[in-house]
């Protein structure tokens, strides 16, 4: 890969005197901290995009395989259940602060600021962090605050098949989350900004770690797209008040049918036509979060997950699902699916708990092969650059693939007032889930942010306990604690949890040491990427609502 | 007696009882107990003890074997059932202050014929004690505890790991180093030590009450009336507060409070059931001070606890909050000091645990304990604060309370130890509960020289502290004062607290070599506000007269005289060390070191006669003391005052008050405290900044600059000042440190110790102050010597060192110390002539270490004078380029 590097260096020199005015937060002052954070992303990721383009093929070829690229670790569970690890031939093991160096790399905190000593909003702050297992990570993350709406987005991104839908996902949607919600004047005025050339009202503002990257090639071709979609909202002006729910679900409708159009489209600039052709045929599931107020709504496509932190009386925690996931176990989905599609394909649709028996979400972005017919599919691959037609991948059709489109975008939307006992939110990627159970995770979150654990004080009593193994149960409950202290965010630390727990739920230092000097090809038999945001609410605050309400 | 032997049945079975923790002694529910009182209590006693634990029962044991009958012990639940029913039993002489080691000592010699006195069994067994040391500090620390012992004539041995090995079958020896063998240190029950000691003062007449409580101590005119307890009063003389960890509480529940500085934590020891082949009992007890446990046998298991680094301080707000007996086991707390005990003895994995006992136990702000009489009330003695040694220390501070109360004094200097080294500065409960939490962990780190408390910091300063502060200063504590060590140079960085610790060469070396330096050559200023001022005076001639009865130099000197002198007690001893300025007929200024502050107030306010007229005023808080020393200090003051400043007008050991700068009225005394040239500038704290400011200004080109105490200390020690806390004490006469000049026995009238003055004048002394300059030590290579090492006069041991520092004029180690002359056939102490000083060859152990030292009796004073002139005439060359 290091001769990638070169050959990419010049592209990315020619991107640079892109117009920085396109997107409103990019301002000039930004462009350079940008930039090198571009530069930065594709030297330590190796981002799919330039070993795509350099390589001229898809790593995922073989046909026989597609199951096993697309959901790999599900058979290579058996391994992980038994704890098969050290057979691992490569086998050196990580100090303390070697793990956490590896940890924290990635984490980031935001915390709301306060104005005049005190928080209006509801919410605190958020912690998030992801530990790759792809290299480069599929996983994507967004975080940032409404500027001409009130309110806060937040979401997960869970890449397939390439990280280029997810991470041109991370980059938009909530442009369009935000467009959709604001009201016909504002976008008037920006529109008419946008015309006349004069200064742009900014529309977000991002929080984002230095590693999360926007695409600079993309950002004019992005904007047009947007733009359009504003444009098409001040003609469509109903009048009406927006509605989140609705913003919400036409956002990410829209978002999906702009990535298939420019896909269609194409576009006269080779770089850009290849992206836009990757983003199309790679997919993404999304799970993003609008918290205003007591108002919480989560938007959720595929099975990225996010649920609630409620603190009960008793000082306890127990976890609220706010999402349902979009896959094979979820009898709705796989009910909906069947309805969308001819008796005749219904035992066809779903086979090994997959779409069509590929796909392991049942909604997602991207992923044009599930949604397009046969013959656009043909023609956009046999007009599109020779790296695409060699795909074996790309020009593969799924079996019985008869009415499509099989896979959709669109969200399920669900609701929630907060009350001052729920506390926080977690969204993350399936990489957690599959190994934590939401109850663990409501403990450990709850326990961590409340900088109380519950441990029970031993008494020896009547019972016969010998030095060695009190020792070794102190011992325990000092890892169990001394973990809690270790991390300053309460993302790493549910990730130290999920990759280090050993069969007391406590964190095992030498098994997290060797899940995570796993090597490169080896990592993602043990586990998925993980990406996890955990928003901090304001109880007063939530309180003082509520009351104002009554 | 009969109601003694009802006791004595009771407490037997409470001893025999394994359920004992279960039991309830409540001070509140006493009072309703089923249980009638047979014996009321008696109308007054001589002396009121209240605390019926090791303390209680030894002050009581020694009270009456001195002859005193009149004695009535009231405790408020059962006869040891405190702290001392708890404690661990380990009786070890292992102790770093000469005066804790002889307590220990006495303690383990009386325990060991109790049972034989008495006939209650005490448990004694000399086992013998093996410290531990896992690194070459720590075994150097051991060794130091070694001399000392040694020369005390208590066996005691360095050994190696393997020897360890042999002693003890379950001791893991690999990452030892050393360790020190103590074979007579032994293990006792506690409780039953006390009951022995409660047994014999009973047949002495003690009267002892249980399950009585004290509720006040009544004062009249600053003397003890009585004691007011929950069954009624009783009429006294004396009391003693021996109430443990409720000391302080009790303090201060009269009207008249006495501060008490002392505080709980929470200590936590495991018993074990007996191992498979039961542990003998008569295995030496293990200390491993690295990991901070100590272990014993016990009933064939073990015993082991220890000073976790994390202490859990309790009974801040009182000691309603919790009763002992309720305090939990908190085995996460445990951890760190099991993981300790199963490192050290890794066979002991599979031995069952029979309970985590949590005994609180109290410390004091600096580790030593405390005894004495309060200064505020007459009559009213304290003994507690043991820090977690109270069965070592109980015989021993016993014995020496006894003696203060029936003679005035104990036979051995206890300043270390007395109440008023504290005043009502410690004793914030804030202060307290952070600094014993700095002091428990204390018990097991590494004792090194110079060592400054951490917490608890910052409470009295001199208005110049954040001058000094941004000039680079390091800090030492003194009385809660602030007290500048040196100052770091911009761009100089000094090794972290804990990297620091060293036992060799320290770290800021050149820093004070070059204060001195400059001290020497040029004007150092010193900034040494927290000396204790007190002002005297009178409306006539009271004041000089009690002054000249209570001091021993003559204080009839004209005005704006300085005298250096003496505070004596009946037996010549020195109580203070002062200087004394007449500014008037009728009133003086007299200046102490700083922890004289309540001592010296206490000693003059009980002897001063009741006098309106006669008035005594603390004016330490009022003055900025600035030190200005070196031999261009006389130029910087004449710049800054316009008045002529040469010896003509100013001689030696004067006072004037002055302007400097535009501040007027300050006090210039021509005194270093070192020997060397300067002035003391006593200055009224609002012009300190002022008066600092422009000395520093004015003082540049004469190449002035800021220094420290560590300098200071240098400086007076080579030229042989003693200072008194270190080398002078209650127990030196002017006689035996060379300063017969500061006492003028025919001054024409009486003063306190004049007899026994005279009587040495005639008969000579039994010890004598010398210093000792080190031959054959090697700076950089060498330890440092530090207090208390030995000294040995052709090879017999002749007494301590007192305090000791590098001289940078010398380039040799100064110790300051006394020596003895003990006979070679009976060990009877003889005369110390000037004779028998210089014709001695001595040497200096330091830790194990002997080091060739020269003896002398009187300062270099002639080389000094012919060194600084040679030194001025090349500063001032260079000052001339």
């Amino acid at each position: 890969a290091i001769p990638v590097r070169s050959s990419r260096l010049p592209l990315l020199s020619d991107a640079m005197p892109a117009p920085a005015h396109l997107f409103p937060l990019i301002r000039n002052c930004e462009i350079s901290r940008i930039c090198s954070t571009v530069c930065y992303c594709h030297h330590k990721h190796l981002c799919c995009l330039s070993s795509h383009f350099a390589h001229g093929h898809f790593r995922y070829a073989p046909q026989k395989k597609f199951a096993a690229l697309y959901r790999p670790k599900e058979n290579f569970n058996h391994f992980i259940h038994a704890r098969d690890y050290a057979s691992t031939p490569q086998r050196f093991y990580l100090t303390p602060p070697q793990v956490n160096s590896i940890l924290k790399a990635n984490e980031y905190s935001f915390k709301v600021p306060e104005f005049d000593g005190k928080n209006v909003s509801s919410v605190l702050g958020f912690d998030s962090n992801q530990l790759p297992a792809n290299a480069p990570i599929e996983d994507r993350r967004s975080a940032a605050t409404c500027l001409q709406t009130r309110g806060m987005l937040l979401g997960v991104f869970d890449g397939h098949a390439g990280c280029a839908c997810a991470q041109a996902v991370s980059e938009r949607l909530f442009y369009y989350i935000a467009v959709s919600l604001l009201p016909h004047e504002t976008l008037l005025e920006i529109e008419n900004a946008v015309e006349s050339g004069r200064a742009l009202l900014p529309i977000l503002q991002w929080h984002k770690h230095p590693n999360d990257y926007f695409s600079k090639e993309a950002s004019k071709l992005y904007f047009n797209s947007l733009r359009t979609y504003w444009q098409e909202l001040i003609d469509l002006n109903s009048g009406e008040t927006t509605d989140v729910k609705e913003a919400l679900i036409n956002a990410f409708k829209r978002l999906d049918n702009d990535i298939s159009l420019e896909a269609q489209v194409g576009d006269p600039n080779s770089f850009l036509n290849y992206l836009v052709l990757r983003v199309a045929f790679s997919g993404a599931t999304a799970c993003v979060a609008h918290v205003d107020g007591v108002d919480l709504h989560i938007a959720n496509t595929g099975d990225s997950r996010a649920m609630l932190g409620v603190q009960e009386e008793d000082g306890s925690w127990s976890a609220v699902n706010l999402s349902y996931d979009h896959n094979a176990q979820n009898e709705h989905e796989v009910e909906r699916v069947k309805m969308e599609h001819p008796k005749s394909e219904e035992k066809s649709l779903v086979k090994q708990d997959r779409l069509l028996g590929l796909l392991m979400p049942f909604r997602a972005f991207g992923d044009v092969k599930f949604k397009w017919s046969i013959e656009l599919q043909k023609r956009v691959v046999e007009s599109g650059p020779d790296q695409l037609n060699d795909n074996e991948y790309t020009k593969f059709i799924p079996p019985n693939y008869h009415t499509p489109p099989y896979l959709t975008a669109e969200p399920e939307v669900i609701h929630h007032r907060l009350r001052p006992q729920d506390k926080f939110l977690v969204l993350a990627t399936d990489g957690l889930w599959e190994t934590m159970h939401r109850q663990d995770v409501a403990r450990i979150v709850g326990e961590y942010l409340t900088g109380v654990h519950h441990q029970q004080p031993i008494a020896v009593g009547g019972y016969k306990v010998t030095l060695g193994q009190m020792h070794g149960l102190l011992t325990e409950r000092r890892a169990r604690i001394s973990s809690v202290f270790e991390d300053q965010n309460a993302a790493t630390h549910l990730i130290r949890h999920a990759v280090g727990n050993n069969e007391f739920g406590t964190v095992d230092h030498e098994r997290l040491s060797k899940m995570l000097s796993l090597p490169e090809e080896l990592a993602r038999m043990y586990r998925d990427d993980i990406t996890i945001i955990v928003v901090q609410f304001n109880s007063h605050v939530i309180g003082a609502c509520q009351n104002d309400e009554l | 007696a009969r109601m003694f032997l009802r006791l004595l049945s009771d407490v037997r079975w409470q001893a025999a009882n394994p359920k004992w923790r279960g039991m309830t002694c409540s001070r509140r529910s006493t009072s309703s107990t089923a249980e009638p009182h047979p014996v009321s209590l008696p109308a007054q006693a001589q002396v009121v003890i209240c605390g019926g634990g090791i303390m209680g029962t030894s002050v009581a044991y020694h009270l009456s074997k001195m002859g005193w009958k009149d004695i009535v012990l009231l405790e408020q639940g059962r006869l040891a059932a405190g702290t001392t029913r708890f404690c661990a039993g380990i009786v070890s002489t292992a102790r770093h202050v000469s005066i804790e080691l002889k307590m220990a000592d006495y303690s383990n010699k009386l325990y060991q014929q109790l049972e034989q006195e008495t006939g209650v069994k005490t448990g004694y067994m000399k086992t013998g004690s093996i410290s531990l040391a896992q690194t070459q500090d720590r075994l150097i620390s051991l060794k130091r505890i070694a001399s000392s012992l040694n020369v005390m004539g208590i066996p005691c041995e360095i050994i190696t790991p393997k020897q360890v090995a042999q002693l003890h079958p379950l001791i893991n020896i690999h990452d030892l180093v050393g360790a020190m063998y103590v074979p007579e240190d032994a293990l006792v029950s506690s409780a039953n030590v006390s009951l022995a000691l409660a047994t014999a003062a009973s047949r002495n007449g003690v009267q002892i009450h249980e399950r009585t409580s004290v509720s006040h101590v009544s004062v009249q005119k600053g003397r003890v009336t009585g004691v007011e307890t929950d069954r009624g009063q009783i009429q006294c003389q004396y009391f003693v507060n021996c109430a443990g960890q409720w000391a302080y509480e009790l303090g201060h529940s009269g009207e008249e409070p006495v501060n008490i500085p002392l505080h709980a934590c929470e200590h936590f020891y495991l018993l074990t059931h007996p191992l498979k082949e039961p542990l003998a009992s008569s295995l030496p007890t293990i200390v491993d001070p690295d990991g901070r446990i100590y272990i014993r046998n016990w009933q064939g298991g073990i015993l082991s606890g220890g000073f976790e680094k994390n202490p859990k301080p309790l009974f801040t707000e009182g000691r309603n909050q919790l009763e002992i007996q309720n305090l939990q086991e908190d085995w996460d707390h445990f951890e760190p000091l099991l993981s300790a005990l199963l490192r050290r003895m890794p066979d002991l994995e599979a031995l069952q645990i029979m309970q985590l006992v949590n005994c609180p136990e109290s410390f004091t702000p600096d580790m030593r304990c405390i005894m004495g009489e309060s200064p505020t009330v007459r009559g009213y003695f304290v003994l507690a604060g043991m820090n977690s040694a109270g069965i070592s220390y109980g015989g021993g501070a016993g014995k020496y309370l006894a003696e203060w109360m029936v003679n005035g004094y104990p036979s051995e200097n206890v300043w270390p130890l007395d109440l008023k080294r504290f005043g009502t500065l410690q004793s914030s409960r804030t202060f307290l509960r952070h600094r014993v939490m700095e002091v428990m962990p204390l018990m097991c780190d590494l004792k090194v020289p110079r060592w400054d408390f951490q917490t608890g910091r910052q409470l009295r300063t001199s208005p110049l502290y954040d001058r000094l502060d941004a000039q680079g200063a390091r800090w030492m504590e003194k009385h809660g004062f602030e007290r500048v060590k040196y100052f770091v140079p911009p761009g100089k960085d000094l090794l972290d607290l804990d990297q620091s610790k060293t036992f060799y060469k320290p770290d800021w070396f050149d820093i004070v070599g070059s204060e001195v330096k400059c001290c020497k050559e040029a004007v150092c200023v010193i900034d040494m506000s927290s000396f204790t001022k007190f002002e005297i005076s009178s409306t006539g001639d009271q004041a000089l007269e009690s002054l000249q009865y209570l001091f021993s130099n003559d204080l009839d000197v004209p005005v704006g005289h300085v005298v250096h002198t003496g505070m004596l007690n009946e037996k010549g001893g020195y109580e203070n060390d002062c200087s004394i300025a007449r500014l008037s007929k009728r009133s003086f200024f007299m200046i102490s070191p700083t922890d004289q502050q309540v001592h010296c107030w206490a000693w003059l306010k009980n002897r001063l006669p009741d006098d309106s007229n006669l008035t005594m005023e603390d004016v330490t808080w009022k003055y900025t003391a600035l030190n200005l020393i070196g031999p261009r200090a006389v130029d910087v003051l004449s710049e800054l005052s316009y008045a002529p400043i040469t010896p003509e007008h100013f001689p030696s050991l004067f006072c004037k008050e002055m302007s400097v700068g535009y501040a007027n009225g300050i006090r210039v005394m021509s005194i270093t405290h070192t020997g060397e040239p300067g002035f003391m500038l006593y200055i009224p704290i609002e012009y300190a900044l002022h008066v600092y400011n422009e000395v520093m200004n004015m003082g540049q080109k004469y190449g002035i600059r800021n220094a420290g105490y560590y300098a200071l200390r240098s400086l007076r020690i080579e030229k042989f000042f003693a200072f008194w806390g270190q080398d002078l004490d209650a127990f030196t006469t002017p006689m035996e440190c060379g300063r017969e000049f500061q006492v003028k026995l025919d001054k024409g009238m009486q003063f306190v110790g004049q007899e026994a003055l005279l009587e040495q004048k005639q008969n000579g002394v039994y010890k004598r102050f010398t210093m000792f300059i080190l031959e054959d030590h090697d700076t950089d290579m060498d330890l440092w010597p530090w207090w208390g090492e030995p000294i040995f006069r052709n090879g017999r041991y002749v007494g301590k060192t007192t305090s000791s520092a590098y001289s940078y004029t010398l380039e040799r180690h100064v110790c300051l110390g006394f020596v003895q002359h003990f006979d070679e056939k009976t060990g009877e102490e003889l005369v110390v002539t000037t004779d028998f000083i210089n014709q001695g060859e001595y040497e200096i152990d330091i830790a194990g270490q002997r080091f060739q030292a020269k003896a002398k009796l009187y300062p270099f004073s002639s080389l000094f004078t012919h060194r600084r002139r040679k030194d001025e005439v090349e500063l001032s060359g260079y000052q001339r380029e």
